[in-house]
């Protein structure tokens, strides 16, 4: 059971404050948490740490700490679910989680903590059950409006309106059970993976790993039903291949492990791939599945380095290029590549392919920005680098081809919007919901890839 | 199963157990079961449009006030609603009016109607609240027959389906239970098994350590249990939230200590990625080190040589003692690796090669070659004192294999007096005597040069007692000098000792899903210590001195173990083949030459104890089952003269001793004190590793 909660922000300043039981300490618990974890060893890890008799747990979520304090040994698995699920809870009452969204929405987080603990003991987590509960409304920074174009997210979403999602209106707080609902209809449904790769300096692919979630988040009167349509040739395991419905659209979309929220009934799953649910209003993760080493599309990135290294005089030529393979008609954007330099490099010189490419020095790392990258592009980058000769060092020590220390491996991170590496897609999003009025909901599927860490040794 | 025996809260599981339970008899996809079996969605099999007219026309007549006046008629809606129902129809629309219904006198309409409320509970929670009302009445309703049917109704109300927070307490809860028999264990894990899919970590890692916990003398079920549990420990290793993926690091470490094989073909799983915070990078790097086996051990090797280049130079010293624990298994790929290393001249990497090939040769012997034709050079890029105690050690035992040893320390002679380290000066004074002995001519003039500084100027105390001590010892002369300092070069037991492979899943069962995996073993026993001792004093001059203290105790175990074989040079042959009859003959026709007591608290696994032995060549002949009391084993081991010793133990729990008697078929005490010293090391490291 939990003794007391509270979140800090990234500076360590207490947003709130909640003793549940009153055994232990007192408000400079808070205090006594930000001065442990930030004089914390850097080989011991923050997640649980101990002072006298009390264990602290805590996530960082948005750039905050939500925090726990326990005596007991408890279950990390359980507290740590249950930390994450409140990010989630606070994120859906006051419509994002942040310290702005926090600190102006004080009174209507202590409210739902109140009811999600009691005495250290969770009674609910689900954001239906609360709205019954829940008084305060959500003060928001400033109104949303769907049309709002000024706050376009990164990635457009297509649905088959050709409408663009603002990435605002996702992020508004559900409503009280109170207010007029008829208002805003609308549902968000995300497929999102995360990519990790690791490719070996000869090109040849070391790992592949692809974690997949289908998140829904949805405006719409609670238990209105909802069937998600996946890609018919959708098939779990390694054995099973499923036989394209449609011969010669290609082959089966093929995960390894998949797992359904406890709300989706898979009736018409095995036959046609449908989903049904009934969500309650909130955010909600539907599915989760990964997918390791066979992937059905190429990957989205080649580099191909050439590193010349010339010991004597210092000079560190590094010519990158990095081919797009993803499809013609799409492309990737924010792509930014990492090159941890060796120690001390000083001054560079770079010839890059296009001009809105942006390449720099920070932090010991070459950093080449590259804003949008269409698929079959190839883009190249040539860096020219001064390396001082560590002392002591024998200007004659070892062959010159051996790239020098700590150049290396590069990594890229990008993201890649209306694509999924493992190829699932959401067919349909289909509503058996009645709308009150005229207001038809909206509904938006986005699908969408993110690096995780795409690793590439030179 | 008798009723009386059971204890009330068993009672209260079970209820809530089946109320836990996906009910079989719904229809449902077989694969799927687990995940859609608590759906409240599952009853309806109709689509979900249509029936309206129907279910607004009965609201209409369950209205009519002229109906419910008419109890016939009433009673002929009431019927037409559970037709509909069984037939499919969505029923749920007239809840509020059916609960209305209850409240009657008619009992055919009473049953009829609570068959209504307890489908349709689930669905509508909060109006199944005004039923309980109703069925509350009931309960104290004069005749007995409306008694017993509310009570009924009320405990077939499914709807407190426990959400995922009340499934991890109550299987939290049941960890408490014993089941009576084989029959009911089992019957209990089938019906359990259904939370090892679950969706919420919290609770699958509940069902796994339950079912651990239960089926604590089923190994194959546990093993099972360990393998289905695989697929969502990897999920959250490689979670979003880093929190959660540290946690479910240090349950895989846990479960790598029983089975280490278990994670070995997920190995890439735990390669790191340069964007995580550094206590997962080196929690990885612990796994990779600890399923390291022949078909990947190439793969990992590679990747951990990678990241020993790392920025980090606390990352790149983590990662090469992990190749240097791997060592102890691979020896020449990793001793390879690390002299590649030794070419970069990068001082933070040196000094912990360095550190590590002591630490190599100490345990593999085999690869002491390699390590002396890779030291030469090393001492300009090692400014620090680890580094430097560590290649001036290797530098004195070995130093007869290093052609200029002799100059290297002389080097160090040199520089002594600007030495800000005297733990540097101690060893150095030490390596100095050791390869005086075996190069006598080119150490004699440092040697006496490095003692007249430490004797005459030397302001720390205990580097100018060492020099002292050793001034004397030379003065008693060069034999007494090479018994004292001329131990073994090796002790490849060690290694097994320190960490025995496999510990079995019952020692960690009950730790599984806590703090403990996540603390670790040592800083755990630290925290409840503290704990226990009711916070006596402040807690932070209590962890540094535990850390100060950290890097002794190995230094002082050394020293031990240098010590056992030094007095007798005792060397047991391995493989000795012994009947059990011609043990027995032999033992019986002998004299315990030896006996003591050693203390020796709680129970203990004799296989640990038996593998222990193995390892410096002392076989157990027989031995009880674990858990007899008391308990006995019988071990015989011969030295490489052919001097025999046969050993019992007895282990009395009541006086908590193990009882050591020795016979010898030769009478050598010297021999049999180095024996009895062996024996003592591996039965206290047993049970220091069992606290």
């Amino acid at each position: 059971m939990i003794s007391q909660f509270f979140i800090l922000s990234s500076k360590g300043d207490p947003l709130i404050y909640k003793d549940f039981r009153g055994d232990s300490g007192g408000r400079d618990v808070a205090e006594l948490f930000y001065r442990k974890l930030t004089g914390l060893p850097g080989d011991e890890s923050p997640v649980v740490m101990h002072h006298e008799g009390r264990h602290f747990i805590h996530i960082r979520h948005s750039g905050l700490y939500l925090v726990v304090t326990t005596s007991e040994n408890v279950s990390p698995f359980g507290l740590l679910e249950l930390l994450s699920r409140l990010a989630t809870l606070l994120g859906d009452y006051c419509g994002s989680l942040g310290e702005g969204t926090i600190s102006r929405n004080v009174a209507l987080v202590y409210e739902l903590l109140d009811e999600v603990l009691d005495y250290g003991y969770v009674q609910t987590t689900s954001t239906e059950m609360l709205r019954n509960f829940i008084q305060t409304e959500a003060v928001v920074s400033k109104p949303f409006s769907l049309f709002d174009l000024s706050s376009v997210g990164l990635f457009g979403a297509e649905t088959q309106q050709s409408k663009v999602a603002p990435s605002s209106a996702a992020s508004r707080p559900v409503l009280s059970s109170r207010s007029d609902q008829s208002q805003k209809n609308e549902v968000f449904l995300d497929v999102v993976e995360r990519l990790s790769v690791l490719i070996a300096s000869n090109g040849s692919l070391l790992k592949v790993d692809v974690q997949g979630e289908i998140r829904l988040k949805s405006f719409l009167p609670s238990g209105s039903e909802m069937r998600i349509g996946l890609t018919e040739e959708f098939c779990v395991g390694k054995s099973e291949l499923r036989v394209s419905l449609f011969p010669g659209y290609g082959p089966g979309i093929r995960v390894d492990e998949v797992s359904f929220h406890s709300f989706v009934n898979l009736d018409e799953f095995e036959s046609h791939r449908i989903l049904r649910l009934q969500p309650p209003q909130g955010e909600l993760t539907v599915m989760r599945y990964q997918l390791s080493d066979d992937l059905p599309s190429p990957l989205p990135f080649r580099l191909f380095p050439s590193v010349q290294w010339d010991r004597g005089s210092g000079r560190l030529q590094v010519y990158l290029k990095l081919r797009c393979d993803l499809p013609l008609k799409s492309q990737a954007l924010n792509v930014r590549l990492h090159l941890p330099l060796p120690r001390g490099v000083i001054s560079l010189s770079q010839e890059l392919s296009s001009p809105e490419q942006k390449a720099e020095l920070a932090e010991g790392a070459l950093r080449w920005d590259l804003p949008r990258v269409q698929g079959g592009s190839q883009l190249s980058g040539l860096f020219q680098m001064d390396v001082p000769r560590p002392p002591g060092l024998p200007s004659h020590g070892l062959s010159t081809s051996a790239p020098p220390l700590g150049l290396g491996p590069a990594s890229l991170s990008f993201e890649l919007p209306r694509h999924t590496c493992s190829g699932l897609q959401v067919r349909f999003l289909r509503l058996a919901f009645r709308p009150c009025g005229n207001a038809n909901p909206h509904k938006w599927v986005r699908h969408l890839s993110h690096s995780d860490a795409y690793v590439i040794r030179i | 199963m008798s009723q009386k025996k059971r204890q009330k809260p068993v009672v209260w599981v079970e209820q809530i157990l089946l109320k836990m339970l996906p009910h079989q008899d719904e229809e449902e996809p077989a694969s799927y079961r687990g995940s859609s079996g608590s759906c409240p969605g599952t009853v309806r099999k109709m689509p979900y449009l249509g029936s309206e007219d129907v279910v607004k026309e009965l609201k209409k007549a369950l209205c009519n006030p002229h109906i419910q006046a008419d109890r016939l008629r009433y009673r002929n809606v009431i019927q037409r609603v559970i037709r509909y129902m069984t037939q499919g129809l969505d029923m749920s629309g007239v809840f509020m009016e059916m609960v209305k219904a209850s409240a009657t006198v008619d009992i055919v309409q009473k049953k009829l109607v609570y068959l209504y409320m307890c489908t349709y509970a689930p669905l509508k929670p909060d109006l199944a609240l005004l039923a309980i009302n109703t069925l509350c009445k009931d309960c104290s309703d004069p005749n007995p027959m409306v008694r017993g049917l509310a009570l009924r109704s009320m405990c077939s109300l499914r709807m407190s389906k426990l959400d995922q927070w009340g499934q991890a307490e109550v299987l939290n809860f049941l960890l408490r239970y014993q089941p009576r028999s084989e029959e009911e264990l089992f019957d209990i894990l089938n019906l359990l098994d259904s939370f090892l899919k679950s969706g919420s970590p919290g609770v699958v890692m509940g069902a796994t350590k339950l079912f651990l916990i239960l089926a604590k003398k089923f190994p194959h079920v546990q093993t099972d249990v360990l393998v289905r549990v695989k697929g969502p420990l990897l999920a959250a290793c490689s979670s979003e939230s880093r929190e959660l993926c540290f946690v479910a690091l240090c349950h895989v470490r846990q479960i790598l200590h029983s089975l280490p094989g278990h994670f070995s073909s997920h190995y890439k799983k735990f390669f790191c990625s340069y964007s995580e915070p550094h206590y997962i990078k080196l929690q990885k790097v612990e796994v990779l080190c600890e399923l390291v086996n022949d078909e990947n051990v190439q793969q990992v090797l590679e990747e951990l040589r990678g990241y020993c280049t790392d920025v980090s130079a606390d990352f790149a010293q983590a990662a090469i003692f992990a190749i240097g624990s791997i060592a102890r298994t691979y020896t020449d790929q990793c001793v390879q690796i690390l002299t590649e290393l030794l070419g970069l001249r990068q001082e933070h990497i040196t000094t912990v090669v360095v550190q590590t090939f002591r630490d190599l040769v100490w345990l593999c012997p085999q690869c002491t070659e390699a390590v002396c034709q890779a030291l030469p050079g090393c001492e300009e890029n090692i400014q620090d004192s680890e580094g430097k105690q560590a290649l001036i050690w290797l530098l004195g035992v070995h130093g007869e294999r290093i052609p200029n040893a002799p100059y290297v320390l002389e080097d160090f002679v040199e520089n002594v007096k600007s030495e800000t380290f005297p733990a540097v000066k101690m060893e150095l004074l030490t390596a100095l005597l050791r390869l005086f002995l075996s190069r006598p001519a080119e150490c004699q003039d440092m040697l006496g040069r490095l003692l007249y500084y430490c004797i005459e100027e030397e302001k720390d105390m205990a580097v100018r007692d060492r020099g002292l001590f050793y001034y004397r010892l030379l003065l008693v002369g060069i034999d007494e000098v090479k018994r004292i300092l001329c131990s073994p070069k090796s002790d490849p037991t060690l290694g097994l000792l320190e960490d025995p492979a496999e510990r079995p899943v019952n020692s960690w069962a009950s730790d599984f899903n806590t703090l403990v995996p996540v603390y670790g073993k040592s800083r755990w026993a630290t925290i409840s210590k503290c704990h226990g001792a009711e916070r006596c004093g402040p807690e932070l001059p209590k962890t540094s001195s535990f850390a100060a203290s950290g890097p002794l105790i190995p230094e002082e175990n050394k020293e031990r173990v240098q010590e056992v074989p030094d007095s007798g040079a005792l060397m047991l042959v391995p493989n000795l083949q012994l009947t059990a009859d011609y043990f027995e003959k032999t033992w019986l026709s002998l004299k315990v030459a030896h006996q003591q007591v050693l203390p020796w608290q709680g129970e203990f696994h004799p296989d640990t104890l038996q593998m222990a032995l193995q390892v410096v060549n002392i076989q157990t002949i027989a031995m009880s089952r674990a858990g007899a009391r008391p308990w006995k084993a019988y071990l015989s081991a011969q030295d490489d003269t052919g001097c025999l010793f046969l050993t019992e133990l007895l282990w009395k729990p009541e006086n908590s001793e193990m009882q050591i008697s020795v016979k010898q078929n030769e009478t050598r005490t010297e021999t049999l004190k180095s024996f009895i010293s062996v024996l003592e090391t591996v039965i206290g490291t047993i049970e220091e590793i069992k606290s």
